[in-house]
């Protein structure tokens, strides 16, 4: 299949450029040198082709051959995705490990997705049916808890010749023989998508779920809905990372894609000790088993970074297309679009703003255009929610990655260094974010938790953004110049931010909030205030209330009653009434 | 020009152009993309470069000692034949090398038959162990605070005439293989250090040395020379080949590593000024957009691997122009290394010591290797409470600028008065002064005792009971 078709003639880092046949087409796949190193056709001029390579080119000389593959570049779909962790252009890392050792060799042709694992297929179409793309044909347990469904594949429909019986498989094995027109196809487990097309469904559909992460300031403040596309930007040391960290370990999303796009070896590192040993709150599983990690790494060629986003992408649709919903995390966008302008100025394009191709806009805008809440080719509801980090060069968020993101993401989660030097974590700042969200999935909290969340919620926010207006006066003449009223907006500000907004990670319990235990905290918190007022009315001074103990329940409420003891609000929603009420007495 | 096609290993005369360190040679085949050249010039002396673009019949050679006294027709081009690769060896310890691994110290070339690419091969994220053995560097700021992990790459923010030098010294001194509190502490483990200079002053440089001297490391350091006044462009393949020995070391040898470069801004300046002359597309303050990257091809040379009992840990210093951290050089480096410590001008004016601003410092592993069985139990809420009080008290600083100390609240003036004790008691420590994560533990709790128990919410009930001695501890 790949035969020589260039000659090299030009060598700069990741760029190529070679000289040959006419016949080879854009974004081709092929092969260069005697190492075989993979490249995707980027340009063609004449009998000139460029390709950027996905290796490091060093000792790479003019005249060695290329070999054209006639595919476009494609990942590898079926069973064994899950689990697995893969460069930028979905080699193996860990077999990688064994035929390189600990560093990473090259011209490594490694298949995907492992040959030999058999796995049990259960048919659920029969001879004569007639199938349309993507259609489902039967079910592999890819995991002891996830049902792979295996699809017709998606450029394909027919009719079904021949379906295998039950029994165990590998994913080169016939399952089925699907007759389109006058030729009968032989289809397997394992199936090939081009990454940058994106794959098909049957309609987008409004998204009303929220994307349940369990992280109070996102899901009460700044929620995302499933299908959505949500930016994070922050400066370094801000917290992007455990941020996305904790949206993979407790979104409830059925699978999670996590592309580590040009950033730390440690950190994926981290990610494949960690998950392994965590434990899925709604499975009961290790978290590993809904995990699919593409790690490229900041030193790892940077072709194949630009390549593991869309890499990541179109495992996420295949996923998708089953009828699941997946969250994809992807850290950082802003490292891929280096890589974009790092090849770029190899080709010596026009930049546009700060070196960066003037297509940036449209690539960014593709890739988070493929997040949707679906209805599938096969009649399932599935979606893919984008969750993109964004490194602004010196916090700036006025820079081009930021502002074009922007413009394609409806919710933004803006991380803030001085919230985060200060050790608020999440560093979420509630001033600078938005979610375009809200009215979309009200009816859904409504339903789940019987209360109007959206009001709450929006009542919260006033009070911060009193806070916010109040801080700047107290910074010119201090606190006591103020009314108490308007203290006491100061005062329950601060039990939002430090018992509600604040979330410890590394705390067992505070880790993860419920809705219900979410909704139940603000309320409680909420109804502090109304309280408090009411007593402030009343004439007493502040510091009383400030001096009750409650205060310090309410701040250490998200780590002292867990998930499943809710009751125990009750318990401190009757502590307020008492201390409320004593106070009141005094001074009616 | 020549039309003479000549195979690698053979000369040839086809220099076509010269720009700055830049080198366009023409009527070479055979060539492969970053392949190290020998030039001599018109008198015979030899100097060394690097091929950076390879076409048919042309290639641009980048010269690592610069162009001076290089002309088109006097200057023959050998190409070698392979990437640049530099000796390594155990006995590089106690040596002291030039930029590109030369002996500077009139001592021989290292005896050994190990070559090593200076450029490495990226470390596969499945062979990594993710770092969570703290090292104790008895500096308070640091191991209370923003505690170093074996494995870690903690780059040092400076600004120009702020005491990076001593505290690096200082750290390279001290360090040592913590344990916990509750073991008692076993012989303490040293680290080889390999130590790269790149464009500081002689002064730096000699510093480090006679502070190794001192110290008595000296027969564990191997340092990499390339000073002020040495040829810029060397200066890219000096941290390199500084770390290509560590890896050596660590990886092969199992030995525990220590690497110090200084000056990173100095490297950057370099690849700035290479860029420019090749006209390629700059992207902020005219460096390459490509630097990301190429920091990260040095910085990612850190970690530990499973297959060895070795670990590099890397400490670059970089002064920021005009101690700006958004400046592209502070703030890639931030982006890829796991933390920082940011020294402060204030506290430098104070006269405090080490300056460390603790408030932009972050250590990002510290999570991972401290706590209960690594340093002590309440060690992470302690710090973030520390944290959290210090960032409070800058803000009533601010307020007490505007309004007057005496027109605060009782509460904030004691946040005041553990604001000073935390600087002058805390981070302020002696250059010579060693203290154990105990000490450091016991000094954060007397300071957290200056300020109401109610304050302090962020550590647990039972650690209050345990560790508070303030007035109001009984209740």
């Amino acid at each position: 299949m790949s035969e020589q078709v260039g000659v090299v003639t030009w060598i700069s880092g990741p760029v190529v450029r070679a000289r040959g046949s006419r016949y080879v087409g854009m974004l081709e796949l092929v092969e260069v040198g005697e190492d075989r190193l993979v490249g995707e056709v980027i340009g063609l001029n004449g009998d000139i082709i460029t390709v950027q390579v996905y290796e490091e080119t060093s000792g790479m000389k003019p005249g060695a051959p290329v070999y054209g593959t006639g595919l476009p570049l494609s990942v590898e779909l079926g069973p064994g995705l899950l689990k697995s962790i893969f460069d930028g252009v979905q080699r193996p890392l860990p077999l990688i490990e064994i035929e390189s050792g600990s560093f990473i060799g090259r011209g490594m042709r490694l298949a995907p997705l492992y040959r030999k694992d058999r796995w049990k297929f259960n048919p659920t179409a029969k001879v004569g049916d007639v199938v349309s793309r993507s259609a489902i044909i039967g079910t592999v347990m890819e995991t002891e808890t996830f049902e792979h469904r295996i699809m017709v594949p998606a450029d394909l429909f027919g009719t079904l010749t021949w379906v295998a019986p039950a029994g165990d498989y590998t994913i080169e094995d016939p399952i089925a023989k699907l007759k389109v027109g006058n030729e009968e196809k032989v289809l397997t487990m394992l199936q090939r998508w081009p990454v940058r097309r994106p794959r098909p469904y049957m309609t987008r559909m409004r998204g009303t779920t929220p994307l349940i992460t369990g992280q109070r300031v996102l899901d009460t403040f700044f929620p995302v809905s499933k299908g959505g596309a949500a930016g994070i930007p922050g400066p370094f040391g801000s917290g992007k990372t455990v941020t996305q960290h904790s949206i993979a370990k407790w979104a409830d999303a059925q699978v999670i894609v996590y592309i580590g796009c040009g950033e730390r070896g440690n950190e994926m590192t981290e990610v494949l000790q960690e998950f392994p040993h965590l434990v899925d709150p709604r499975s009961g599983r290790p978290l590993m088993e809904r995990t699919v990690l593409i790690a490229n790494t900041s030193n790892m060629p940077v072709a194949a970074r630009e390549a593991s986003i869309y890499t990541g992408i179109t495992i996420a649709e295949y996923y998708r297309d089953m009828g699941y919903h997946v969250a994809l995390m992807a850290d950082s966008t802003s490292r891929w679009a280096e890589a974009l302008r790092e090849v770029s100025g190899r080709l010596e394009e026009m930049p546009a703003e700060e070196g960066y191709p003037a297509y940036l806009a449209g690539r960014l805008a593709e890739f988070y255009e493929r997040a949707g809440y679906v209805e599938t080719m096969n009649d399932h509801i599935g979606s893919v929610t984008i969750v993109g980090a964004v490194s602004p060069p010196g916090g700036d968020f006025s820079e081009p990655v930021t502002q074009h993101t922007k413009r394609f993401i409806r919710c933004f989660w803006a991380l803030d260094k001085s919230l985060s030097s200060a050790r608020h974590f999440p560093s979420i700042n509630w001033l600078d974010s938005y979610s375009e969200y809200l009215d979309d999935v009200a009816d859904w909290w409504q339903e789940k938790v019987g209360k109007d969340w959206l009001k709450m919620r929006n009542h919260a926010m006033e009070l911060l953004s009193e806070e916010s207006r109040l801080s700047q006066i107290v910074k010119l003449v201090g606190p006591d110049a103020l009314p108490d009223e308007e203290r006491l907006v100061l005062e329950t500000s601060r039990l939002l931010r430090e018992g509600f907004l604040q979330q410890n990670a590394m705390d067992k319990v505070d880790a993860f909030s419920t809705i219900q235990k979410q909704i139940r905290m603000l309320e409680l918190i909420l109804y502090f205030h109304e309280r408090g007022l009411r007593i402030v009315k009343h004439g007493a001074p502040i510091s009383l209330i400030h001096n009750l103990p409650i205060v310090d329940t309410l701040i250490r409420m998200k780590s002292v009653v867990p998930n499943e003891e809710l009751e125990k609000m009750d318990d401190i929603q009757k502590q307020i009434d008492d201390q409320m009420s004593q106070l009141d007495v005094e001074y009616r | 020009m020549s039309d003479v096609i000549v195979q690698s290993g053979q000369e040839v005369v086809g220099v076509s152009r010269i720009t700055g360190p830049i080198m366009i040679v023409e009527g070479a085949a055979n060539v492969s993309y970053d392949e190290v050249v020998e030039i001599r010039d018109g008198q015979g002396n030899l100097r060394r470069g690097r091929v950076l673009e390879v076409g048919e019949k042309t290639c641009v050679v980048q010269v690592f000692a610069g162009s001076t006294g290089l002309s088109i027709d006097g200057t023959r081009v050998r190409f070698l034949g392979d990437t640049l690769r530099i000796p390594v060896a155990e006995e590089m310890l106690g040596r002291v090398f030039d930029g590109l691994g030369n002996p500077l110290d009139g001592g021989p070339q290292p005896l050994t038959d190990h070559f090593a690419d200076v450029n490495g091969q990226p470390i596969n994220p499945t062979a990594r162990i993710y770092p969570r053995d703290y090292i104790q560097t008895g500096i308070s700021a640091i191991d209370g605070l923003n505690t170093l992990l074996r494995g870690q790459k903690l780059p040092i923010f400076s600004g120009a005439g702020m005491p990076h030098d001593q505290l690096a010294a200082q750290i390279v001194r001290q360090a040592t293989l913590g344990a916990p509190t509750d073991v008692p502490s076993t012989e303490a483990e040293q680290f080889a250090i390999v130590f790269a200079a790149m464009g500081v002053k002689h002064d730096v440089a000699n510093f480090f040395r006679r502070s190794f001297t001192d110290s008595g490391a000296l027969t564990r350091v191997a340092m990499f020379l390339n000073l002020a006044d040495d040829p810029p462009v060397e200066r890219l393949v000096t941290p390199r080949a500084a770390l290509t020995l560590a890896e050596y070391l660590a990886y092969e040898k199992g030995m525990h590593v220590l690497v110090v470069l200084t000056d990173m801004t100095n490297y950057c300046e370099a690849l700035r000024q290479i860029s420019n002359i090749r006209g390629e597309v700059p992207s902020r303050k005219g460096y390459p957009g490509y630097l990301y990257s190429d920091l990260a091809s040095m910085y990612e040379r850190t970690g530990r691997i499973r297959t060895s009992e070795g670990s590099i840990t890397q400490i670059p210093i970089l002064t920021m122009p005009s101690d700006d951290i958004t400046h592209p050089v502070p703030d890639l480096t931030g982006y890829i290394t796991e933390g920082q410590i940011t020294l402060g001008r204030e506290l430098d004016h104070s006269g405090v010591y080490p300056p460390i601003a603790v408030l932009p410092s972050l250590s990002r592993l510290m999570k991972d290797g401290i706590g209960q069985g690594r340093t002590r139990g309440d060690h992470p809420r302690w710090g973030a409470q520390l944290y959290a009080a210090y960032a409070h008290m800058q803000d009533v600083r601010s307020l007490a600028s505007v309004i007057g100390e005496e027109e605060l609240g009782e509460v904030d003036q004691k946040y005041l008065k553990f604001g000073r004790a935390f600087e002058k008691e805390f981070i302020n420590q002696s250059p010579t002064e060693n203290r154990t994560i105990e000490q450091t533990l016991t000094i954060g709790w007397r300071l957290l005792s200056m300020l109401p128990k109610d304050e302090l919410t962020r550590v647990s009930l039972d650690e209050l009971k345990q560790y508070y001695q303030g007035e109001d501890a009984k209740h």
